[in-house]
């Protein structure tokens, strides 16, 4: 075992890890916060998805110990300081972008990074950037009306299908 | 997943010292194929020395000769965002995996794992690039050595990949759209001194140079010049995705758009 510390949402975070323990293992079992999700385990679904130092990454495929002295961001940190849902949050909510709700908090952190680099994505390039974020229930559309959404596009004229 | 230490050095040289005491040790660069590999326990290596902390081995610059010089840490979004000078070169790091992979993946890491479908081997023998490790240089044609193989040296770590600038060049990648690996991938880098073809996801062998149609385009590079060539199905990798003989006929048909997009 060795320690590891880290920031997570802003707050010093540090725990005892072993050489195979996942970031998202970290996150879940060390620090209780349990809203980033272990879909697929295998770097293909896209429901771990968290910020390290302000970049996308699968917390299934890193481990912890790699993020060592980072600034680490998850779905908990995404709402506002007064508790209540971040833009990109609420635009999920209002447009109904997720039906289980398993791969929402990855499609938000994706959604996060994208806007971070791109803050006027078009519908191509919102599906282009989601192509590591899989949603069994096949609620891509309103995913992506959401993210349009919380870029601004005024989407009042899409339909749902 | 077997249990291991880790150790995250901070210089080459420290890493390189690692890897040479008695510890068995495995090299762990953006760790996209082998910490999938370690979760289904095949591999079992005591530790594991990761080069993530290495910035010295991160980055991208021009060399004197003017070849495009990128470290062997840098990861694909990195290479994305700062290849220009290449943009067939940016294209394809662009273009693996997805995004949060291209984040952690790196073209050291890549280059030393020869996975038979990977997207940078085509590039670097295409480019007639040079392999720079903490040792020695390897040219292109001599590094790749088959499936999962390559010319490295057991402890060797890839620094840097030196690619000279071709006149013109393009990517072609046929996706296997689960994985996002080249079904078939062909890269097509024309220079003054004649045209290489690189090709990956196709071989038992691992990525080749298809040597007929550089000839062909030598004189006349145009897709075209590429009419009546075909390859052999023979020695193509046969599996649920596709079968060898469409494997060699889609290496024709990625040829020529590689070529016309060039």
């Amino acid at each position: 075992m060795s320690q590891v510390s880290m920031t997570v949402n802003g707050k010093s975070a540090s725990g005892e890890i072993e050489g195979r323990t996942l970031l998202v293992e970290f996150l879940r079992e060390n620090l209780g916060m349990t809203g980033t999700h272990v879909g697929c385990d295998t770097s293909q679904c896209g429901a771990c998805v968290v910020h390290v130092d302000g970049k996308a990454v699968k917390a299934c495929t890193m481990f912890a110990a790699e993020a060592e002295g980072a600034n680490v961001t998850t779905i908990e940190g995404m709402a506002n300081e007064d508790g209540s849902l971040g833009t990109i949050q609420q635009a999920f909510q209002d447009h109904h972008g997720l039906q289980c709700g398993f791969c929402t908090p990855g499609m938000v952190m994706s959604a996060a990074a994208l806007l971070a680099d791109n803050p006027n994505p078009s519908e191509v390039e919102i599906r282009d950037y989601l192509e590591g974020n899989i949603c069994r229930c096949t609620g891509y559309h309103n995913i992506v009306k959401a993210i349009m959404a919380a870029a601004g596009h005024d989407v009042s004229k899409i339909a749902a299908e | 997943m077997y249990a291991f230490d880790i150790e995250r050095p901070t210089r080459l040289t420290d890493a390189v010292k690692l890897l040479s005491d008695a510890t068995d040790s495995q090299l762990i660069a953006g760790g996209q194929t082998l910490i999938p590999t370690l979760k289904q326990r095949l591999a079992m290596p005591e530790r594991l020395v990761s080069l993530g902390a290495v910035d010295e081995i991160k980055g991208i610059c021009t060399g004197d000769d003017g070849a495009l010089c990128i470290g062997g840490g840098t990861t694909h979004a990195d290479v994305a965002a700062g290849a220009g000078a290449y943009p067939a070169l940016a294209g394809l790091a662009a273009n693996i995996g997805d995004p949060a992979v291209r984040n952690r993946g790196t073209i050291g890491g890549s280059l030393a794992n020869n996975d038979p479908s990977a997207c940078y081997p085509s590039a670097v023998l295409a480019s007639g690039a040079t392999v720079v490790t903490n040792a020695r240089q390897i040219a292109a044609d001599d590094f790749f050595d088959g499936l999962f193989a390559t010319n490295l040296e057991e402890g060797e770590i890839i620094t840097e990949v030196r690619f000279p600038v071709p006149d013109a060049a393009a990517y072609m990648k046929f996706e296997q759209p689960a994985s996002r690996f080249a079904l078939v991938g062909v890269f097509v880098a024309r220079f003054s001194g004649g045209v290489r073809i690189a090709v990956t996801g196709a071989s038992e062998e691992g990525v080749f140079r298809w040597s007929e149609a550089e000839a062909a385009l030598a004189g006349n590079f145009s897709a075209g010049a590429l009419d009546g060539l075909s390859l052999s199905g023979d020695g193509m990798i046969s599996d649920l995705h596709g079968s060898g003989d469409y494997r060699a006929h889609l290496i024709s048909v990625m040829t020529r758009r590689a070529v016309a997009a060039a």
